[in-house]
């Protein structure tokens, strides 16, 4: 049966190892290394040896990061931040959900984070119809929804995290109308990011972090428009998820 | 709490770099000026493009033009081996294996942890090191071999790769 198969490279048996193979590849080039056990031995030693280099170096991992180099971070005014530096200043300076000096949000924001957490649970949980234009007209989605917000609007890349684009769809905001684009990961689970002139403040303002409807909701304003983002459980991922949105906004 | 999207990647960058320098204050001094450069740089990041990514090229960068042309290396593989021993075993398998990273041509070095240990694929790789994939493959193939000889005592322990 060996002889069927097509030649197996020393570059194969590499990505072999490192899982850059297609699945099928992948199969044969296992059923191949039965028969070949020089081969099995050395994939064996490859795969040994990044074992041997995380078990040496993953305890890093755990350490706490020195003072030093979060400092770093703080110490400067980031790029990043700057196209929304002056308002982020004028409430506090702080880029991040540490809301500590935030007195009682304005209403208008807690409106708005609560519109987008109905607007979650409703159509995260719809098996039929998530979406009113799904993923493979992405472009055509951008551009409805940019014309019909009068902003230029981005489907932000949530692949790092797990999540792929479902699609997205209209709905009624507060002022006028609101963008959905709905994600979700190979597990099912799905997270919204909703769009919307906000009611109250268009000023830029820091991340926040609420619960609304037993969902948390990360939201903030840029580019006088209003972001939530709401469906992933893990808060630090979040965050994470919610820088991306906002650089896919930025840059 | 993560403040800045930087932060929840200085875990990772402490421990590329720990594995590049085998050396605890140059590792964080690396890590460190990654973070200036970065932060000087990220206007320049593309929104299309992985944080995790970008910031290894980053560093790789400093690390070329800072750390690798300009230092002699020093090696204190005592405390980071203490870390991670389980076993007296482990201890002889861990040192070995320092000291055979440290043997490998730098450029073969940084394939081998940057696919082995921080788990890029060879697309990204590629991208942080700028060179094409066949070239990722075939310092990856070198670097393992060579590790793999080194590691069972094929090759001389006392010679070394001059750069």
């Amino acid at each position: 049966m060996n002889q069927q198969l097509k030649p197996v490279s020393d570059d194969e048996l590499h990505a072999y190892v490192d899982g850059e193979l297609a699945t099928e590849r992948a199969a044969e080039i296992e059923a191949w290394l039965a028969a070949h056990p020089d081969a099995a031995e050395r994939v064996q030693t490859y795969r040994q040896q990044n074992q041997t280099m995380r078990a040496l170096f993953d305890p890093v991992l755990d350490e706490p990061v020195p003072a030093s180099l979060t400092a770093t971070l703080a110490r400067r005014s980031a790029p990043w931040a700057r196209a929304a530096a002056v308002a982020w200043l004028a409430v506090g300076g702080i880029v991040g959900y540490a809301v500590h000096g935030w007195q009682t949000p304005p209403a208008a924001a807690t409106l708005f984070a609560e519109r987008a957490a109905v607007a979650h649970v409703v159509y995260a949980a719809e098996v039929l119809h998530p979406v009113e234009v799904p993923a493979d007209q992405e472009q055509h989605l951008v551009k409805w929804l940019s014309k019909r917000l009068g902003k230029e609007l981005h489907t932000p890349d949530f692949r790092g995290f797990g999540y792929q684009l479902v699609g997205g769809r209209l709905l009624p905001g507060d002022k006028g109308p609101a963008a959905q684009f709905m994600y979700q990961n190979t597990q099912g689970a799905r997270l919204t990011l909703y769009v919307s002139t906000p009611n109250g403040n268009t000023q830029p303002a820091a991340f926040r972090y609420e619960e609304q409807d037993g969902e948390h909701v990360l939201y903030w304003v840029d580019r006088e428009l209003g972001f939530a983002l709401v469906g992933e459980p893990d808060r630090a991922r979040l965050m994470d998820i919610a820088h991306t949105a906002y650089q896919a906004f930025n840059f | 709490m993560a403040s800045h999207p930087f932060e929840p990647y200085i875990p990772r960058l402490r421990r590329y770099a720990l594995a590049l320098l085998h050396n605890r204050a140059r590792a964080d001094d690396l890590v460190q000026d990654t973070l200036e450069r970065a932060l000087r740089k990220f206007s320049l990041f593309r929104r299309d493009t992985d944080l995790r990514a970008w910031l290894f090229t980053v560093m790789h960068n400093v690390y070329v033009n800072d750390v690798r042309a300009s230092a002699r290396r020093h090696t204190e593989i005592a405390d980071t081996i203490e870390a991670a021993v389980t076993t007296a075993d482990d201890a002889t398998t861990l040192r070995d294996i320092m000291g055979a990273l440290e043997r490998l041509a730098p450029e073969q070095r940084e394939v081998v942890l940057l696919v082995g240990l921080e788990q890029l694929s060879y697309e990204e790789t590629a991208r942080v090191l700028a060179v094409p994939r066949g070239t990722v493959m075939s310092r990856l193939a070198r670097g393992r071999e060579r590790l793999r000889a080194l590691m069972s005592g094929e090759a001389s322990p006392y010679m070394r790769r001059i750069k």
